[in-house]
């Protein structure tokens, strides 16, 4: 059976710590970071990588288009 | 479990890439405030002239407002035109050159208050363009003035105490009102604020564009939109705001169609 | 050798913008120049040539036609009366700005308000120091017949492109109403060969996105930006200058006239060497870049200048700027709608310098 894994990279320096990925994220992947980038933004990251489907739901609705989305189909033995 | 053994630095390769940020995005960092819808739409034009492969003959025209320095940001030809004249610029560019892509993309106040002639007039002559109008109720870049579209009891900060109807009138619905005119072909409104709404709004745009290689006409997509500074809210707050407040007067989803009023049936909220 | 007719100042205008292979025409009916706009949807320029004709919906819209048009490389003109020219200012001001190449005609009417239909030239200060917001110019074109309203249309597309910056010929109910004898020239392709660089017709692979715009946020830049059209104004004032003089060679005095002010007064140039007075007449072909240096020469010759204007004196500052105290400058005008007769210009004329 296969299964289909995602991740997300953020450009963190462009992200403007809107929040709208967190929401928009239909598996909880998401969350802001404590520290700030170099415009003083809490930036978003991946919490729970493995949630991850890849479904670009969050780059979809990101303002600024800082993240890219990649996807796997992974076979299970 | 199984999966747990996968990395993301396994995922995160070029031949695994589902979504990246189109290059007719510029590299330049958007001018918007955080969670800010023009970012979203800026975005979806550029993904559908890319994905069209017409970035050669697309003339963009920006406003004044918040967006007029949307070129700052789009990797296309562009002319900003005075405040509420896009479409008057629109259609001189495409009266002289009619196989080319036009858009305007303008804000309320400029569409629907100051422009309010040229808009009417380009969608009443049917130009063969199409209009991309921002509403979200407020001016933005002056710092958060009635806009013509201001709901009912909304602040903004030259109304203080609210929109009262008896005093400064009601809120304009112009996407309905352009819909009535035989120049407009395609008439929508939607919005950019969940997945599901974006790749609508996508879709429609991508119909607008096709309108203007087929020569069918005006077509004018709305889009609600948040204005989380001027609302004085934070982004989240502000898309939930929209949905309540702003989609019952704004309703989503298509009006006019291949040149045909849809019948009126109840849109579910988003 | 073109084609003679008799016709109207603004259907001479009109004829001559097709043949000079202009490209579009954005206009709104106001009166006195209805004319162009009519003359061209008669003419059905699109099957004469391709090019472009819309009635607007108002000046306004217009304008920001002329504007697009003039964005993607097109030779774009618009036409229209003072209180219409009034509602474009914003535009012009824009694509002054923008560094857009444009005609517009104003065939100026009485003011200020609704005024007159009659001729006026009291639009002088908006056609001549800017008109609209911010620090620019344009070239500004008096005809004085029907002949000069369709050579100013060839010559007036080649100084907009020269500068890239719009051309305003600034006639008046009279010149745009009157029936004289014209030579037209032949008709000119619709093609361009001026520097198509900048023009906003889609981005290619090959170059860089172009941008029409006049807004710069960086005020250092802006500065820069100014200060780039000012060394265009200051070309203009070096290399565009053009006049008429009328029997100035052994003039006493001198009469500066304009348009169709300046047709009267050549009639009162005559009637004053008949009875022997020397007077001769300068009469300002671009009213910017105003003849200055002209002027100045002449005022170590002569004993008097005598400003007629179809206005409450606007020009004649102008004139004395450039007399500049030396020589006693006299101002007649009426007051737009009506006008002067030669001999009342004369007895003006007797009156401040003979009769003292």
């Amino acid at each position: 059976m296969a299964k289909i894994k995602g991740a997300i990279v953020i450009d963190r320096e462009h992200c403007k710590g809107c929040e709208l990925c967190v929401t928009a994220c239909p598996t909880d992947v998401i969350r802001m970071e404590k520290t700030v980038n170099g415009k003083g933004y809490h930036f978003a990251y991946m919490e729970n990588p493995d949630a991850c489907t890849g479904c670009a739901n969050c780059a979809v609705v990101c303002p600024d288009g800082v993240i890219t989305v990649y996807r796997k189909k992974i076979e299970e033995l | 479990m199984e999966n747990q053994s996968v990395s993301t630095d396994e995922i995160v390769r070029e031949e695994n890439l589902v979504y990246k940020k189109t290059s007719l995005m510029t590299s330049k960092a958007l001018s918007y405030c955080p969670g800010c819808g023009h970012g979203v739409v800026h975005r979806i034009i550029a993904e559908v002239i890319d994905e069209m492969g017409i970035q050669a003959d697309t003339i963009g025209v920006a406003p004044v407002g918040c967006s007029v320095l949307a070129y700052e940001f789009l990797d296309i030809d562009m002319q900003q035109a005075a405040h509420g004249r896009a479409p008057a610029v629109a259609t001189g560019i495409k009266r002289c050159w009619p196989d080319k892509f036009v858009f305007t993309y303008q804000g309320d106040g400029d569409l629907a208050a100051i422009g309010t002639a040229e808009t009417i007039h380009a969608c009443n002559r049917g130009e063969n363009i199409t209009i991309i109008f921002i509403n979200n109720g407020i001016y933005g870049m002056t710092g958060g003035q009635m806009a013509p579209t201001t709901l009912p009891g909304m602040r903004s900060s030259t109304t203080p105490y609210g929109r009262d109807i008896a005093l400064m009138g009601n809120p304009l619905k112009i996407t309905e009102v352009v819909a009535t005119l035989p120049g407009t072909y395609f008439v929508a409104r939607h919005s950019v604020h969940t997945p599901l709404n974006a790749r609508k709004t996508k879709k429609a745009m991508r119909m607008a564009f096709e309108n203007q290689k087929l020569k069918k006409g005006l077509s004018f997509i709305e889009i609600v939109s948040n204005c989380n500074s001027g609302w004085k809210m934070t982004p989240t707050q502000a898309n939930k705001w929209m949905e309540d407040n702003m989609f019952p007067y704004y309703p989503m989803g298509d009006i006019k169609v291949n040149g045909e009023m849809v019948k009126k049936k109840e849109e579910p909220k988003a | 050798m073109g084609q003679v007719k008799l016709m109207k100042g603004n259907e001479a205008f009109a004829e001559a913008v097709i043949r000079a292979g202009c490209d579009a025409y954005f206009g709104y009916p106001i009166t006195p120049q209805s004319e162009v706009l009519e003359y061209l949807a008669a003419q059905e320029p699109h099957k004469r040539t391709g090019m472009v004709l819309l009635q607007a919906e108002s000046e306004v819209a217009a304008i920001n036609m002329v504007y697009g048009a003039a964005g993607t490389g097109k030779r774009a003109l618009t036409s229209s009366s003072s209180p219409g020219i009034s509602l474009k200012q914003e535009g012009i001001s824009y694509m002054v700005g923008a560094e857009l190449p444009c005609l517009i005609l104003n065939v100026m009417r009485g003011g200020p308000g609704l005024g007159t239909i009659g001729p006026s030239q009291a639009d002088y200060f908006q056609a001549t120091k800017g008109g609209g917001h911010g620090d620019y110019k344009v070239i500004v074109l008096a005809p004085s017949s029907v002949q000069e309203m369709a050579d100013f249309a060839g010559l007036g597309f080649e100084l907009a492109f020269k500068y890239r910056n719009p051309v305003l010929i600034l006639s008046d109910g009279a010149i745009g109403q009157m029936m004289e004898k014209v030579e037209l020239s032949e008709q000119q392709p619709r093609t361009t060969s001026f520097d198509q660089s900048w023009v906003t017709t889609g981005k290619s692979p090959d170059r860089e996105r172009n941008i029409i715009t006049s807004l710069n946020l960086d005020p250092s830049k802006m500065e820069l930006h100014n200060r780039k059209l000012q060394a265009k104004f200051a070309g203009m004032q070096e290399n565009e200058v053009r006049y008429e003089r009328i029997d100035c060679d052994d003039a006493e005095y001198l009469i500066v006239a304009y348009g169709s002010c300046a047709r009267i007064c050549q009639k009162t140039v005559k009637l004053a060497r008949q009875k022997g007075i020397k007077v001769g007449l300068l009469r300002p072909i671009t009213l910017f870049p105003y003849p200055t240096k002209i002027i100045q020469e002449m005022t170590g010759k002569i004993k008097g200048i005598l400003t007629v204007e179809l206005s409450a004196g606007q020009m004649v500052e102008d004139v004395r700027l450039a007399a500049d105290g030396k020589v006693k400058v006299a101002f007649y005008g009426r007051m737009g709608g009506t006008t002067p007769a030669p001999n009342e210009v004369l007895g003006v004329l007797e009156q401040q310098f003979l009769n003292s």
